[in-house]
């Protein structure tokens, strides 16, 4: 097949539900791809090297060969005009999934994002159904520009919705949300767990996961870690190593950072009296700001502790290990902070 | 392109009703009527109205600020214009967007531009590459000036729409300055439409008061493109003729620029071809510019009349699907 050709195929039969199939993270993301594409022929995929060469990251391999170069679009280096023409396209109902290569290239697209495509229901009451990809995080050592954690440049935005998937199933059932969901949906999915994290993911239309839904993926009832994204990995990890020193140690995983799920975080909060906030993204201005803010306004009464963010520093990412493992959150600087909360 | 004498017609009226429109909303300006600014399109008529006029009724366009005869061709009636202005919530924005913005409406095939220019160049790029994979033969048309062809976003853009062969023509309102910017600072290239070249679509110019050039060409790219055979750049050279927004009072421009220009008015132009072809009806004109002051005294007194947006509806539409958000 080349890049001009591609007939849209037709619907073929969906997955039979009621089935989990284990998978990586990656697949999960390209099984949700695949799994809209089907059922909806107005979904396509497009951005960079996403056709042919199967995407940066091997993501969209198999979908060029099953959907054609006109469902799986190979684009010009533009971000900026990739979200635009998907704005675009969004308009005539189409329903246009947009592949940053990294997360960090957003920036070039940053215009047509924040101006456009999240003001455009409020101004003039057309809707915006796009969603945006966004391969992010570090811990694969590609420096400052390859590793970077932007979702709070965006939660800032009037307009958007801004999604953190941190297991394959919830990066399945949350991507298929965010294409159904009909405003503009950033989607920062974790380039370190693509490959690094399996798990069940659930089948057919079973595996939906709800925009503006955390879930509790470990009970407790000492302290609550509240994080999200790559973060949830480490801070159920972090959470093993304090059951084993008797400590019961909740993990929220926010899932949706905008719209919050500011129930659950206040939930949670008010059942354990301790709160640590975990991001990977450095500390100024990011969601832990938000989140402390939520929980100190509406749960002050039921804290037993100060309220606790774990966060990188406020610096770019860096590149060499020993630097790069020195900015980022883990399990063990999570569970160091949570032992001196749970001590406080 | 020989245009239709229907078309004549509607060309002659919108370019008219623009221009009457144009000069008593700076009156309501200045009585405080429009808040914010006022961008006047005096000059630009024959391009908004010429290059509209070309679509049919599927094809979407998606103007900016001096193109209000292009909103009124299309479709948006000059009370819902004036509502606009007016901050009411018969506005297509409903009050949101600021008065020449958020002037969009899919149901007639308008796009609604934000301030940041060029970003509806790739919307537009977007909506035309829709076409062509739905296999639809329709064609988007948008519009850029001098200035905002200095963004990045306009070369990436013209690059897009050239790669994909898209059904989209660009019309590239060249009135010579952005802002207080003469052309001379925006670029080393004062004919913008060379710059085609470099995407390989093809690029003309035209003179932008002249309403049979703009809508000849602006005619036969909408053809071409609803034929397969992708965009094109019509670059129009014009003037502008007052300030930036209605507080700028050019003191930067040479009055001998602006009596040059004054010297080929669009509307005049347009009037004495008409009656150099014969197909000026003297009597129907004095018929026609009254029935303008009458709809624009209606426009007008529908606006002043409506009713502001409650405040109550502040977060309403923020998103799709739900009626407000944030829980502070």
């Amino acid at each position: 097949m080349t890049w001009d050709q591609g007939i849209h195929k037709s619907v073929t039969t969906l997955h039979a539900t009621g089935v989990a199939r284990e998978m990586t993270y990656l697949e999960a993301v390209r099984d949700a791809l695949q799994y809209e594409m089907r059922r909806d022929p107005r979904v396509l995929v497009i951005g960079e090297d996403v056709g042919i060469y199967g995407g940066a990251f091997k993501l969209t391999q198999g979908l060029f060969e099953e959907f054609g170069g006109e469902r799986v679009i190979d684009t010009p280096m533009s971000e900026a005009c990739l979200i635009g023409a998907a704005v675009g396209m969004a308009f005539m109902g189409l329903r246009p999934v947009v592949e940053m290569q990294f997360a960090d290239f957003i920036s070039t697209g940053f215009d047509t994002i924040v101006q456009f495509a999240a003001t455009n229901h409020y101004r003039w009451g057309s809707a915006v159904p796009i969603v945006i990809r966004a391969p992010s995080g570090g811990g694969l050592r590609g420096g400052p520009f390859h590793s970077q954690n932007p979702e709070a440049w965006f939660a800032h935005v009037p307009g958007l919705k801004v999604v953190a998937a941190a297991t394959p199933a919830d990066a399945r059932g949350l991507l298929i949300s965010a294409i159904r969901d009909p405003n503009p949906v950033i989607f920062f999915e974790y380039k370190f767990l693509y490959r690094s994290l399996r798990g069940p993911v659930p089948d057919g239309e079973d595996g939906l996961v709800p925009l503006g839904s955390a879930a509790i993926v470990r009970r407790g009832a000492d302290l609550s870690i509240i994080t999200y994204g790559a973060m949830v990995s480490e801070a159920l990890a972090a959470s093993d190593t304090l059951a084993a020193e008797d400590w019961n140690v909740e993990v929220l995983d926010l899932r949706t950072l905008k719209p919050l799920d500011t129930e659950a975080v206040l939930e949670s909060v008010r059942r354990t009296g301790k709160a640590l906030i975990v991001h990977e993204a450095n500390l100024t201005g990011g969601i832990g700001g938000e989140v402390a803010a939520l929980i100190s306004q509406h749960a002050f009464e039921s804290l037993d502790g100060p309220i606790t963010r774990l966060a990188a520093p406020d610096t770019p990412v860096p590149y060499t290990p020993p630097l790069e493992d020195a900015y980022r959150p883990n399990r063990q600087k999570i569970a160091e902070a949570a032992r001196a909360l749970l001590k406080y | 392109m020989d245009p239709t004498p229907e078309v004549l017609r509607r060309a002659h009226y919108w370019m008219r009703f623009a221009r009457a429109f144009d000069d008593r909303c700076i009156t309501m300006y200045k009585q405080g009527k429009i808040a914010g600014g006022y961008f006047s399109q005096l000059g630009h008529e024959a391009i908004s109205v010429g290059a509209s006029l070309a679509l049919g009724s599927a094809d979407i366009i998606a103007p900016m600020h001096r193109d209000v005869g292009a909103y009124f061709v299309r479709g948006l009636t000059p009370r819902r214009v004036a509502a606009q202005y007016y901050g009411r919530a018969a506005g297509p924005s409903g009050g949101r967007d600021a008065n020449m913005h958020g002037l969009g409406d899919l149901s007639i095939g308008i796009v609604g531009f934000v301030s940041h220019l060029p970003q509806s160049l790739p919307v537009a790029a977007g909506i035309a590459h829709a076409f062509k994979l739905k296999r639809e033969p329709r064609v988007a048309m948008t519009f850029v000036g001098d200035g905002s062809a200095s963004e990045g976003l306009a070369h990436e853009t013209l690059n897009w729409a050239g790669v994909f062969q898209l059904p989209i023509v660009f019309i590239v309102e060249n009135n010579q300055y952005a802002y207080s910017t003469p052309l001379a600072r925006q670029t080393r290239v004062p004919d913008l439409a060379r710059r085609a070249d470099g995407y390989g679509i093809p690029g003309l110019i035209v003179d932008g008061n002249d309403f049979f050039a703009v809508f000849t060409a602006a005619s036969e790219a909408v053809e071409r493109a609803r034929a397969g055979g992708g965009p094109t750049l019509i670059e129009c050279k014009t003037m502008r003729m007052r300030g930036h927004a209605i507080h700028d009072n050019m003191a930067y421009v040479p009055p001998e620029l602006i009596a040059e220009w004054q010297a080929r008015d669009p509307i005049i132009r347009f009037e004495e071809q008409m009656r150099a072809r014969g197909q000026l009806d003297e009597g129907a004109l004095e018929e026609m510019i009254g029935q303008i002051e009458t709809d624009i005294d209606d426009a007008l007194a529908f606006a002043d009349q409506a009713p502001y947006p409650d405040p109550a509806t502040l977060r309403f539409g923020v998103y799709a699907d739900s009626a407000g958000g944030g829980v502070a």
